[in-house]
């Protein structure tokens, strides 16, 4: 796989959906590694970074992780390529504005990547459309396995993976389900279920992930305990109980809006086309709520001439990066606002 | 590591650290040159001269001059200080989890629930593999010291040692 191949087209995983994707757009796995012997990221000098990257590159390749390997060297990609991998969550915004020697080892699919020198030396990652996180969890633990052949890791007896930051420490396990929530947002009832859900010791975020912001009733939630319980339990805690909760009060609150609202719930669908349709200039935010609106109406079957597959594809392109890479010329914020309406006017002209 | 007097060279049952220009040097002394340096007292006398004798002394003593406690805890290793840690900045090498323990423990614990213990998955060579590891980060605790007190016969051995067990690891 070469990198332009990523630029021209939709995430693999993104054209797939997967159980309960009503309200589970993907489910995310990650694995944080460190290499014995060598200093953690932030202290290691620029040839030890180096000899990290070389070696992962060979290890990768060796192993045979993925079929259609993509590694990238992100220290040579430029604003625009880095914001790409970002927006498609190969890399993390942290990743793509480091200094050091870094780079990121992407499956064919996209369905699997590990970066290289990013906050530890390895950040392994699978994600999945829908609600498969026991199959992300396999994927995840086949790559650990492998690489474990090849390289060692930092680890400890008492403390298990040793991680630059005490808070991954432990399994170094990361398990994240990014979640669609309008009904429990048009309710008031978000604020009390999110809360119920800190107090379980989870993780809120925006879909972006670390430090982003929540748009158009998009979370994205992950554990937070990494030490003291096992991989499986973080898991299981997802798949048996937290998911599951949230899912049961985000179709009541859909069903409240439905026997009780139905007025006000077609309204806001409406509304929300009618602008997708017409707008001249639009900011990612707006769209973002737009288009959850219009998730809602797909989920709640409103609008039939549309598919979450499509969304799913809408969702990426109305990126930044994603719409400069559609149109060259979008490279101010003004340009692409532009495009950016043109570009839903025309995906939205034929939905009713 | 069994230290020797710097005055007569017998076994040294007093440490001290002291931090000059923000390096940390060691001293060590044993009891007999220690007192008569004036660094430290004997520990025959009585209690109410003991005690008369530390607050006299203690009221001249050069400020930068601190018995058994180091001014800030530092890794032998990477050289991160706990300080620095607590500052935002993220560990440096995974002796720091040794060097920090006394004070990690309470951050990890409070971070994951109470626990402490890992009970998760294990890497296949995690055995022979954390030998290799304690050594590394132990010669390289050496090689600090070697290069601190101007042994560099000793710093170069050490380097050489480090290397090869690292070319083991195939990293570097």
């Amino acid at each position: 796989m070469k990198f332009t191949d990523l630029t021209k087209r939709t995430s693999q995983w993104l054209r797939g959906i997967g159980p309960m994707h009503d309200i589970v757009v993907s489910s995310r796995v990650r694995f944080a590694r460190n290499i014995t012997g060598v200093p953690f990221v932030s202290k290691a000098t620029k040839e030890q970074a180096e000899s990290i990257t070389t070696r992962m590159q060979e290890v990768i390749e060796e192993a045979k992780l993925f079929d259609d390997m993509l590694y990238v060297d992100v220290a040579s990609l430029g604003k625009l390529q880095r914001r790409l991998l970002i927006e498609r969550h190969l890399i993390s915004r942290q990743h793509s504005i480091a200094s050091n020697p870094r780079s990121v080892a992407i499956s064919g699919d996209e369905t699997a990547s590990i970066m290289v020198n990013e906050e530890d030396h390895l950040r392994i990652q699978v994600i999945r459309p829908g609600m498969q996180l026991h199959e992300a969890f396999e994927e995840i633990n086949r790559i650990d396995d492998e690489i474990s052949q090849h390289v060692e890791y930092a680890f400890s007896p008492k403390l298990g993976y040793l991680t630059a930051c005490p808070t991954n420490v432990g399994t170094g396990l990361r398990v994240s389900a990014m979640l669609h929530l309008p009904g429990l947002k048009l309710t008031g009832e978000l604020d009390k279920t999110l809360r119920a859900a800190r107090d379980m010791r989870m993780a809120i975020r925006g879909i972006y992930g670390e430090g982003s912001e929540a748009m158009g009733d998009f979370f994205q939630i992950s554990n937070q305990v990494t030490l003291g319980v096992s991989e499986q339990q973080i898991v299981d805690e997802f798949i048996n109980i937290i998911i599951p909760e949230i899912l049961t009060y985000e179709r009541a609150a859909r069903d409240v809006l439905l026997r009780n609202h139905m007025n006000e719930v077609d309204d806001k669908i409406y509304r929300a086309l009618a602008i997708l349709q017409s707008a001249r200039k639009m900011c990612s935010e707006e769209a973002m709520f737009l288009l959850s609106m219009i998730r809602l109406g797909v989920n709640v079957r409103k609008l039939n001439s549309i598919s979450l597959k499509d969304l799913n594809e809408i969702f990426l392109s109305i990126q930044p990066a994603h719409l400069q890479r559609l149109n060259e010329s979008a490279n101010t914020k003004d340009k692409r606002q532009q495009e950016r309406a043109k570009y839903l006017r025309e995906k939205f002209a034929d939905v009713s | 590591m069994k230290h020797k007097c710097e005055i007569c060279g017998k076994p040294a049952t007093i440490h001290l650290t002291e931090m000059i220009s923000g390096q940390q040097l060691e001293k060590h002394f044993c009891e007999d040159c220690a007192s008569s340096e004036g660094i430290t007292i004997k520990a025959n006398l009585p209690i109410s001269q003991l005690l008369e004798d530390f607050v006299l002394q203690a009221a001249d003593m050069d400020d930068d001059v601190e018995i058994h406690t180091p001014a800030e805890s530092k890794c032998a290793a990477c050289g991160l200080t706990f300080g620095q840690f607590k500052e935002g900045a993220l560990l440096g090498c995974s002796n720091d989890y040794d060097a920090f323990e006394d004070e990690l423990t309470p951050i990890i614990a409070r971070n994951h629930s109470g626990k402490i213990r890992h009970i998760g998955k294990v890497p296949h060579s995690a055995d022979q593999k954390l030998e290799k590891h304690n050594r590394i980060i132990r010669l390289r605790a050496e090689l600090n010291n070697a290069v601190q007190i101007e042994n560099y016969e000793r710093a170069a051995q050490l380097r050489d040692e480090i290397k090869e067990i690292e070319q083991l690891n195939e990293i570097h």
